[in-house]
């Protein structure tokens, strides 16, 4: 019996590890790339949008895609960081876009989550469900009237026309109340006996028994915003002004060398983050699907 | 009340007010002349191919790939809420694809699916044809697999949590009652997983609507017919700057996505009330 158990369990581990394989494979070929030199890249990918008609004969001329590189340097690091300043002008574009951001939207919907969640008022459920239904909607929708908004406010073609509706987004209302439904209400009531206020109240239990919503809220944001591809290319008609995740989608030919370690060095703030926070974030997620 | 003044305010001004201004530019002529002219855009928009083409490859898209990956994101959180061995480890390898930049991936995505790509390669080397991934119908299965990629490691910890929140004697219960393996997940993981299921419906309708960036950024505004989205299409009247029909657009598709939501919350309700 025992026997037959562990072999179960074994068959099982070994198709999960199967399929994470397979998942992780495009993260782990964008890293070990990444330290190829410019020459191996071109000689391996350098195919790619040729249209002619290759034959059996032919076949080493199509992709060869490789896990180690035959000579591992950090030519693409190099060139990346030092002769190519526009990629790190970028990469700060893309920085103080999200920061602002998430730091924004994470306080003012924190707020906005503590009155859904602890307090009583009237139309509160109605505005909840509006909050939830635009939260829902494609960027797409609003596109229009959102352009005629910056316009009116003369802040197109600066970052403002994108923070300043990331920032009101409901999003974070609505995962920060998930959340808070799980806080006894008993506790409010005791601090209130007490004699504290809501403001009091809210930054001395709520914020601290937050802290795995938060962390949950910040990764899935910073995924969120790290990855802007529509909002830049309709708000910011400067080429200067776009984040590095509108700039890498364009990389072309000439530049696929350095392709590999652009794309490390902006995969790795967010991959970073995610394993420093994880416990908390995976909690944060849980909790806020989960009914109190 | 104040908690919630600033996010109403903000809220209101970018969010709200936006949208019902849309919505009545959609029955107007034009943003400039605003004269009120009834259904005419819908009309225009519901005789336009392009636009038919783009809402039905959306609808397909979500019926096809949410059921999908419920089945799929559910199998897996079954499976590693059993007993595996390095349960931790795997489950970080399903949730860091969705942590990965999509634009950082794209060059993969290049690479494995070009005409020229690795996927032909190894077709070809196993004696089948080639397939121009992204210039057929095959583009189709592509933004399905990416979208599955994406988003199954974050469906598998909602899962996760779901079946966690399931008392345990429950299935001790049914045991002693002599309720086999099916009859268990059936009548207890099933029923006891409904509102956890909703909460994935709902973000997976939303990551569906968003897989769109990934459509995007591999082919461009303009890629092949079996992937052009509603969203491809509102971006390219926001471009030839066709207002009337980009807004009628809008406001079906907020529509839809209304009565889906709304009609999930009503199932809820109903599925919680029979299990209470």
């Amino acid at each position: 019996m025992q026997r037959v158990h562990v072999m179960q369990k074994s068959a099982l581990t070994i198709g999960m590890i199967v399929i994470a394989v397979i998942l992780l494979f495009p993260i782990v070929i964008t890293f070990t790339n990444s330290l190829m030199t410019e020459r191996e890249i071109e000689i391996n990918y350098g195919m790619i949008g040729f249209l002619g008609e290759t034959t059996s004969a032919n076949v080493n001329r199509m992709v060869n895609i490789k896990l180690i590189p035959d000579q591992v340097s950090l030519e693409q690091y190099g060139q990346l960081l030092i002769y190519t300043p526009k990629y790190l002008a970028m990469f700060w574009n893309s920085v103080f876009l999200v920061v602002p951001i998430i730091a924004g939207q994470t306080v003012i919907a924190a707020l906005a989550a503590y009155a859904f969640s602890k307090l009583k008022f009237r139309g509160r459920d109605i505005w909840f469900l509006i909050y939830v239904l635009t939260m829902l909607m494609p960027f797409q929708v609003t596109l229009v009237p959102n352009y005629i908004m910056a316009d009116q406010l003369g802040i197109l073609n600066s970052s403002k026309a994108i923070l300043l509706p990331a920032i009101f987004s409901a999003f974070g209302v609505f995962m920060l109340r998930q959340f808070m439904l799980h806080i006894p209400y008993a506790y409010i009531e005791a601090a209130k006996i007490d004699g504290a206020g809501h403001m009091r109240i809210f930054l001395t239990i709520i914020m601290p028994l937050m802290k795995p919503g938060i962390a949950g809220l910040v990764v899935l944001l910073f995924v969120d915003y790290w990855n802007m591809v529509e909002q830049p290319l309709i708000f910011l008609e400067d080429p200067f002004k776009q984040p590095l995740s509108v700039f890498l989608s364009k990389v072309n030919d000439g530049e696929r060398g350095i392709a590999f370690a652009a794309s490390m060095l902006y995969m790795a703030p967010m991959v970073l983050l995610f394993l420093y926070a994880e416990s908390h974030f995976i909690r944060g997620i849980q909790l806020s699907g989960i009914k109190g | 009340m104040l908690f919630l003044l600033p996010s109403v305010i903000g809220f209101a001004l970018f969010y709200l007010v936006p949208f019902v201004m849309g919505v009545s530019y959609s029955f107007m002529n034009s943003s400039v002349e605003r004269q009120f002219v009834g259904l005419d855009n819908y009309n225009e928009l519901f005789a336009s191919d392009s636009f038919r083409k783009a809402a039905s490859n959306t609808f397909i898209f979500t019926v096809v790939s949410v059921p999908l990956m419920l089945v799929i994101s559910l199998g897996l959180a079954l499976v590693l809420n059993q007993s595996v061995y390095f349960r931790k480890w795997l489950r970080t390898a399903y949730v860091l694809p969705l942590v990965v930049p999509v634009a950082s991936i794209i060059l993969m995505w290049q690479i494995l699916l070009d005409w020229n790509g690795s996927l032909n390669v190894w077709l070809q080397y196993f004696g089948f044809e080639r397939v121009d991934w992204m210039k057929t119908d095959a583009a189709r299965y592509v933004v399905i697999a990416v979208y599955l990629w994406k988003n199954v490691g974050y469906n598998i910890i909602l899962f996760l949590a779901g079946l966690q929140q399931i008392p345990q004697d429950y299935y001790e219960t049914a045991c002693m009652e002599g309720a086999g393996r099916f009859r268990q997940f059936s009548s207890i993981t099933l029923v006891y997983l409904i509102p956890t299921m909703f909460f994935v419906v709902i973000m997976s309708i939303i990551n569906s609507f968003k897989v769109f960036r990934e459509a995007y950024l591999i082919a461009g505004d303009y890629p092949h017919d079996s992937i052009y989205m509603l969203q491809h299409y509102m971006n390219n009247m926001f471009m030839s700057l066709d207002i009337q029909k980009l807004t009628a657009a809008a406001t079906l598709m907020a529509g839809c996505i209304m009565f889906i939501v709304i009609g999930l919350f009503i199932m809820e309700r109903y599925f919680r009330q029979s299990v209470e």
